[in-house]
């Protein structure tokens, strides 16, 4: 194998200035179109996905993608286009297409950029780039390591779909007409493992993954590949489960799911749209007594930390659930306007949104519930917004006296979130920071289990 | 229907969008397969592609938002025996590709000679659907008008809607495909699609119905010559409608093992997720799938046949030719119960030494091709419905669907039920809540008891996603009764 070096030698970054002037040119020529308001967005992306498998190289996937979206104002209606090709002509027939379809939209009072009082004026460093050049051969030797430690682990891990190391780096810029010009670089590097535990009972796949946006941050290859083959292993000799309702224990990496369901139902679009099962929900008890929910956007290096949103706004630290009682929605200026309420700073989203921990490790969790179901995986897209009706296909391991006692599979897991939510008993300290919902494992008192 | 003229016309039509203002001619390709096929590489390919998307989308009553998107690359991939490099460009030009070569052949091992190119010809396609841009099809006045007609429909429907959501959609995609064989294929995709979700209210409870279709046309699939919009269009505003108000009767789901009969349409989403994945090669080649080595075993009760089928006119998932080149096929998966083979793409089929069936499909120019699924269908057998439904003691019929999910590994897979009844004694009775249906692939197509004589295929929306990539399908099915699928209710 030659040593070919990953990415180009130019970093992201260095389009800096190149991404400033497309923003600036796009708004300019919506100017010039006859805009009132105007906001663009350009990205640049690029990264190499590889993976290895049964200790060969299977897949080598370089990745270079770039983007200009424009969204225009004239009057109160709108309208959005976007573009690969970064040539003036291109800039200029895009803004062109979105001027075009808002002389087709309807009015709409509420429509328009951010407030300009709301528009970040301060950029901390965040921590979020860390560029990495490894070469070829030190990725293709990281994910054959992580890999052959999940196989080499126990004689009956005898398939893969092999050991996956990535390695991305990005810069975005938002301009909009008010004046507003700010920028957002970052990394992230993950290492994952897929591996087939297979017995006489038959076949259980199961993963694990390591993501930051440090690569000296990632967890080792052998952590991950042993921690994939013990997660396949321990599924063998699933059973089914009679139908009966008991507490229910999700592991960390499956409860964040919970609170974007939070998320989506206390969002603008939902709540103006009366599509919430939380609607006038403001104040009100939503959970638990004991439970706090905060977005944190300046965490040095997490994955969901951002200076503005998606449309300028600054961002702000603040408690979503305290006390168990809803603080605020998850509002853009849109919605906001469309509730009579300030945005909140979540346009695209909410911000390393985490859960408090009010209780120990896994461990201490599966003895605090005695007996019940952990669930370890989640299937399928069972959850309606509007009535907050829960079910999902479910895997994990059936719980007594507080110890594992055997796997279980193909049963489903039911409930009403409005209820689920008032049934959080504890919130692990295990807390899953890979993403951007942060949450501990997740013990709630009581739901339907269907099986057999 | 196989037709050499508009395959000729499509190539010619997708060389001058994609190849000639890059002043890329048959020289150029062949620069690019001398770098590409060196050293320990055997197969190559370039994938060009144009894609112009539009959405429009209606709430509150009027139509607030618009988008229109372009996006246009180049994805080079080289192939030394299981291992592929994947590099692509957003710009279509030769020194772009040149570089792409580089990166996407450092997967080989170097050196050697470079294998003679072959001689050019045209692949085998064929002509399911028109060339059309569906973008253009109609004027942008008359898209907003269609979407407040679908509005009005939906409230005039009844006085219980409280909120109507539509949006239509349209792609014109055109695909250039030239292989390091010399085969050069192009398809040119347009694809509709409606979607209308409502909520109903009343007595303080709030439910939605959701309902859509499209398919490989343009917007005359849903407006008239007149501008007016087509009964197609205005049926999804009242199945919307009259899904979310069975929803405002509905009881909780019961939880629990029980006899499923599956209304016949989308509901054969369960063969997209029980079967249909479990049978792509690339699982079937790594022996990862629940169905690995059981080619010629018996798998599904007697009776059932079980299809992927690229090659139906104006269909969400019907290909002329695949993302690879392939001519799409009919391919049968299960016959009378038994398992006859699996989906191909070129790399799973030669390693598997099988022959390709047409199914290599990628999201983009920038994803690696896999074999993914086109329409899946199950034939139709010979029970009238109301006999299947007259046959269950106590059962629940579910007739729509949302998404679904399977392990391909242990094969359990789920789906979730959105209108959903009980039986009584051989009687539907009342609408339960919507609830998913969870089951293991191997074995749930062996307790099928009776299939119904009224297959049907889905309206057009399905999007089926794996690792990642999103390509369009369609699913069909006749009515079925399955004994023995657990229902994730909450009345235990």
């Amino acid at each position: 194998m030659s040593s070919t070096a990953v990415a180009t030698s130019t970093d992201v970054k260095s389009s800096r200035a190149q991404l400033e002037k497309l923003v600036r040119l796009a708004l300019d020529e919506s100017k010039t179109a006859g805009a009132t308001q105007a906001e663009a967005s350009a990205n640049l992306s690029q990264g190499i996905s590889l993976t290895v498998r049964l200790g060969e190289v299977e897949t080598v996937e370089h990745t270079r993608d770039k983007g200009l979206g424009v969204t225009v104002y004239v009057g109160r209606r709108s309208g959005s286009a976007s573009t690969t090709d970064f040539s003036e002509q291109a800039v200029r027939e895009t803004v062109l297409a979105a001027c075009t379809i808002a002389r087709f939209t309807a009015e709409d009072e509420c429509a328009g950029l951010a407030d300009p009082d709301r528009l970040a004026s301060q950029f901390p460093d965040l921590d979020l780039y860390h560029a990495w050049q490894p070469g070829m051969d030190m990725l293709i030797e990281r994910a054959r390591a992580a890999e052959a430690a999940a196989l080499s682990l126990d004689k009956r891990i005898g398939n893969s779909e092999g050991g996956s190391i990535s390695s991305h780096e990005g810069i975005e810029v938002y301009g909009n007409s008010h004046g507003f010009l700010g920028r957002q670089a970052g990394t992230r590097h993950s290492l994952s493992v897929s591996v087939i535990a297979q017995d006489s009972s038959g076949m259980q796949r199961d993963y694990w993954y390591s993501s930051d946006r440090r690569a000296d941050r990632l967890e080792s290859p052998e952590s991950v590949g042993r921690t994939a083959a013990g997660r396949a292993l321990r599924r063998l000799s699933a059973r089914k489960l009679g139908t009966r309702q008991c507490p229910v224990l999700f592991e960390a990496p499956v409860a964040a799911s919970l609170l974007s369901h939070l998320v989506s139902a206390v969002r603008g679009g939902s709540l103006y749209r009366r599509a919430s099962f939380l609607l006038d929900s403001l104040g009100q008890s939503v959970f638990a007594p004991w439970v706090r929910i905060h977005e944190q956007p300046y965490l040095p290096g997490a994955t969901g930390s951002a200076s503005f949103d998606a449309e300028g706004v600054a961002t702000k630290a603040r408690d979503l659930v305290r006390d168990g009682i809803l603080q605020g929605y998850v509002l853009d200026s849109y919605s906001g306007r469309k509730l009579g309420l300030p945005t909140t700073g979540n346009a695209g989203g909410v911000h390393n949104l985490t859960l408090e921990a009010n209780a120990g490790n896994l461990k201490d969790l599966c003895r605090q519930m005695g007996q019940g179901l952990l669930v370890t995986e989640l299937i399928g897209f069972g959850i309606n917004g509007v009535t907050g009706d829960y079910s999902r296909g479910a895997a994990g391991f059936w719980v007594e006296n507080g110890e594992v006692v055997y796997p279980v599979e193909e049963i489903t897991i039911a409930g009403n979130l409005p209820d689920m939510f008032r049934g959080f008993v504890a919130a692990g300290s295990d807390v899953d920071t890979r993403g951007n919902l942060r949450a501990g494992s997740i013990l709630i008192d009581r739901m339907t289990v269907a099986g057999e | 229907m196989k037709d050499d003229t508009t395959a000729r016309d499509r190539l010619a039509l997708a060389r001058r969008t994609l190849l000639e203002p890059a002043n890329l001619g048959e020289r150029e390709l062949e620069q690019l397969f001398g770098r590409l096929m060196q050293g320990s590489v055997d197969y190559a390919d370039l994938y060009f592609q144009y894609s112009r998307h539009e959405a429009w989308s209606l709430e509150e009553g009027i139509v607030k938002s618009g988008s229109h998107n372009i996006e246009c690359g180049v994805g080079v991939r080289a192939v030394a025996a299981e291992k592929q490099g994947l590099a692509y460009s957003d710009e279509i030009a030769l020194p772009a590709l040149i570089e792409a070569t580089g990166a996407a052949r450092a997967i080989a091992r170097q050196g050697g000679k470079a294998k003679t190119a072959a001689a050019w010809r045209q692949a085998e396609t064929r002509s399911l659907y028109a060339p059309l841009d569906p973008v253009a099809s109609l004027a942008d006045d008359a898209k907003v008008r269609l979407l407040e007609r679908i509005e009005r429909e939906a409230r005039a429907a009844d006085p219980r809607v409280k909120q109507v959501m539509a949006s239509l959609a349209a792609v014109h995609e055109q695909v250039l495909v030239a292989r390091a064989d010399g085969l050069l294929a192009a398809d040119v995709r347009p694809l509709v699609r409606i979607n209308v979700t409502v909520i109903a209210e009343a007595n303080g409870r709030r439910e939605t119905g959701t309902a859509g279709g499209g398919g490989r046309y343009d917007y005359s699939y849903f407006v008239d010559a007149r501008g007016q919009a087509r009964e197609t269009a205005l049926g999804y505003a009242r199945e919307a409608v009259r899904q979310a108000l069975v929803n405002l009767e509905a009881d909780e789901a019961p939880a629990g093992s029980m006899t499923v009969v599956l209304g016949p349409g989308w509901p054969g989403i369960l063969l997209h997720e029980a079967i249909g994945h479990g049978l792509e090669g690339d699982f079937n080649r790594k022996g990862t799938s629940a169905f690995a080595g059981r080619v010629g075993e018996r798998v599904a009760a007697r009776g059932v046949t079980v299809v992927d089928d690229g090659t139906l006119n104006d269909r969400r998932g019907s290909l002329n030719v695949d993302d690879e080149g392939t001519i799409s096929q009919r391919t049968v998966l299960i016959e009378d119960g038994v398992l006859k083979g699996y989906m191909q793409d070129l790399m799973n089929a030669r390693l598997m030494k099988v022959a390709p069936t047409g199914n290599g499909r990628r999201e983009s120019y920038a994803h690696l091709p896999m074999p993914r699924m086109t329409n899946t269908y199950m034939l139709a057998g010979s029970h009238d419905p109301g006999e299947i439904i007259a046959s269950v003691d106590r059962g629940l019929y579910a007739v729509n669907f949302g998404g679904g999910q399977v392990d391909i590994t242990n094969g359990k897979f789920v789906f979730s039920a959105s209108e959903a009844y009980l039986i009584e004694n051989g009687k539907i009775t009342r609408p339960v809540k919507g609830a998913t249906l969870i089951g293991n692939g191997p074995d749930v197509l062996t307790r099928v008891s009776m299939i119904g004589n009224d297959l049907k295929l889905d309206s057009g929306v399905g999007t089926c996603g794996k690792e990642g990539q999103s390509v369009p399908v369609g699913v069909g099915q006749p009515t079925l009764r399955i004994d023995g699928l657990t229902v994730g209710g909450t009345r235990g």
